[in-house]
């Protein structure tokens, strides 16, 4: 080497300085990588994360294979119906995991190495968590949905598709926000996984997912009416249902609930209200965590 | 260089019986391109300063500057200059030593190929060839330590910061660490290291603060702490395993004696006296009343003044002592947790 620097001697104070932009995803690209990697050396929450929804699927479309037809509004089968709840669900477990990997480099210690570093945002730790669960979570979701196709239960065509992917991260997102605040406010993992393990199956249960409101008593017909899934199973739903026309999301009911009809349009602003909410109510928290 | 200014850290709250005060007024000044040794038992403090040195933690009051810059005002800045190496900190089992300083090059902004060129450098000088492909989940104690110290040079600090660097480890990491080190400091970086172990301190540093109970007792260079002392040192066994009794008879007859300056029990020797003497003549007399008193004398071995020696005139026992005081005491566990972030 010609270096004219030896190896161990300082860097002279004439360092330059590359725009914050470069620099900040340059750290959160590396901070993703990192995810990646661990990922892939690490498959089984992949392999889980697409396994679990499969099997609801095909067993939950089984079971009820010869209910009586016109049993469902809409008429069609309870597989088709299904498709829309297990792909949200599966999209929902898989951001509600987001907090973990923070909880472990928490509770490791590996998050000190990292606010060593002279990183230009240290929100570049919360948005590399965001990047990575969504991706994971839309790739995961997309795998259902082919599987769904395959299975004979409907595919939504090119606009759906691009309505569904929308309704999808606007839901990962806020699940997203909530993950990493109950990371960072929980004392270790044991009580995140506790909190991701009580919320999953009752939030699944009373939303709209496996049954339409009009099956259910009125208590639990109202506790899914609020439900955040709901809100983006019923759009989604929609866009299975037949060919989706953009103009007519604002008029289109797709959701009967205790308290008023609801629209598509309506479904998304409720998931970009609750996104939105729930990062500014975390931000406080995340910034006094990593200053 | 490194300038602490009178720094105080308190764990836990004020008023609870477990608050703990880490460090009472700390100062400290370590010039430019000097290897500086902080020499303390475990529970001195160490660690809580240097977290507050590298930014990792807010000291209760005290002023911190690194080349210039107030780490408290501009930690941002401060972190640019300094290299630090934790005493324990996590590394990510997952990923190859290699990919480990790829993201912490990324995390200093460095650009790809200085980057990739940088961690060359460094795997050889740390001698990594032979295994920097391998998960880190598969290293020895020695080969994460190396890892960890390039992690702490990828960026070429001016400040390297090492918090216990050679504790545990095997002769071969020790050397290479040691070696490195002062390769450092001949090359202009400035070198702050902790310690509990003497020899260590002794060999390596320029300049030394001892540190005890969050407090800094000595400072200077090993040869002016040593010279400062003066008087003979001596190590008397009345024989090879005494107790505690007899220790405590022995010292109240040589505390009579003329000349002798201080006694001092060291426990972890087997209840061996170690003394301060002014001159020959006194030996000679201290022999005539052991013999008076009917006192056998397995062993009296006459010394220079250590660094053992300058933390013993300043605290009254031995470091050896002062870390047998505290083993097992610390709630690892619950420390870990209250660092938690
Ligand atoms: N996170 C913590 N919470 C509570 N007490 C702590 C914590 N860290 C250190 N201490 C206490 O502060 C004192 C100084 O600790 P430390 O700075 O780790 O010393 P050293 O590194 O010299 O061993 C010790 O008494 C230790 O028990
Ligand atoms: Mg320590």
């Amino acid at each position: 080497m010609t270096s004219a620097t030896p190896a161990l001697s300082p860097l002279p104070e004439t360092s330059v300085s590359s725009s914050a932009l470069a620099e900040i995803s340059q750290e959160t690209l590396a901070l993703t990588r990192r995810l990646f990697v661990q990922l892939i050396r690490r498959p089984s929450t992949l392999v889980a994360g697409v396994l679990q929804p499969l099997i609801w699927l095909v067993l939950f479309g089984a079971l009820f294979a010869k209910a009586p037809a016109g049993l469902l509004p809409g008429g069609g089968s309870y597989g088709r119906f299904l498709g829309a709840g297990v792909i949200v669900f599966t999209a929902f477990s898989a951001a509600l995991n987001a907090g973990l990997p923070v909880m472990f480099d928490r509770e490791f210690g590996f998050l000190n190495r990292l606010l060593v570093a002279p990183l230009r945002s240290r929100s570049s730790i919360v948005l590399a968590s965001v990047l990575y669960i969504t991706s994971l979570s839309l790739v995961q979701s997309l795998a259902i949905v082919g599987t769904a196709g395959v299975l004979g239960y409907g595919w939504p065509g090119a606009t759906g598709l691009a309505l569904v992917v929308i309704t999808l991260l606007l839901l990962v997102f806020a699940v997203t926000a909530l993950s990493l605040g109950l990371a960072f406010l929980l004392p270790g993992h044991i009580e995140l996984i506790a909190v991701i393990f009580v919320a999953n199956l009752p939030l699944l249960f009373a939303s709209t997912a496996l049954a339409p409101i009009s099956f259910m008593p009125t208590w639990l017909g109202w506790l899914a009416a609020l439900n955040p899934l709901t809100f983006a199973i019923e759009p989604i739903r929609s866009a299975y249902a037949g060919d989706l026309v953009l103009s007519r999301i604002a008029t289109d009911v797709v959701l009967e609930a205790p308290y008023g009809s609801l629209t598509t349009a309506n479904c998304l602003a409720i998931l970009t209200a609750l996104a939105v909410g729930l990062f500014l109510l975390i931000r406080p928290l995340l910034d006094r965590k990593l200053s | 260089m490194i300038e602490l200014h009178n720094l105080s850290k308190r764990y836990g709250s004020g008023g609870r019986s477990d608050a703990v005060l880490a460090l009472d007024g700390v100062s400290l000044t370590v010039p430019s391109g000097c290897l500086y040794g902080l020499l303390g038992p475990n529970g001195a403090g160490k660690t809580t300063a240097l977290r507050i040195l590298c930014t990792l933690l807010a000291p209760d009051a005290g002023q911190v500057r690194v080349a210039g810059v107030d780490a408290l005002d501009d930690p941002r800045g401060a972190r640019r200059l300094l290299g630090y190496v934790a005493q324990e900190v996590a590394i990510d089992k997952i990923l190859s030593g290699r990919e480990l300083l790829a993201l912490q090059g990324d995390l200093h902004h460095l650009p790809r190929q200085e980057r990739n060129a940088r961690i060359e450098e460094l795997i050889g000088l740390l001698e990594m060839e032979a295994w920097i492909d391998r998960r880190c989940g598969t290293y020895s104690g020695g080969m994460r330590r190396r890892l960890d110290l390039a992690t702490g040079l990828l960026h070429r600090p001016r400040v390297l910061v090492l918090d216990e660097p050679t504790v545990g480890l095997d002769i071969e990491s020790r050397a290479t660490i040691w070696r490195v080190l002062q390769q450092l400091r001949d090359q202009g970086t400035t070198v702050l290291l902790s310690s509990h172990y003497l020899e260590e301190v002794d060999a390596l540093a320029d300049r030394l603060a001892i540190l005890e109970a969050g407090r800094v007792i000595a400072e200077g260079t090993p040869a002016d702490l040593k010279g400062a002392l003066g008087g003979d040192r001596v190590t008397l066994r009345i024989r090879e395993f005494s107790d505690e009794q007899e220790a405590v008879r022995v010292r109240s007859l040589l505390q009579a004696c003329q000349g002798v300056r201080q006694v001092v029990i060291n426990r972890a020797q087997g209840y061996s006296l170690n003394l301060v003497v002014d001159g020959d003549a006194v030996i000679e007399r201290l022999r005539h009343q052991l013999a008076d008193a009917d006192l056998p004398v397995f062993a009296l071995a006459q010394s220079r003044a250590s660094l053992d020696d300058v933390y013993l005139q300043a605290t009254g026992r031995t470091l050896q002592d002062a870390e047998l005081a505290v083993a097992g005491q610390r709630d690892a566990k619950a420390e870990r947790k209250q660092a938690m972030r």
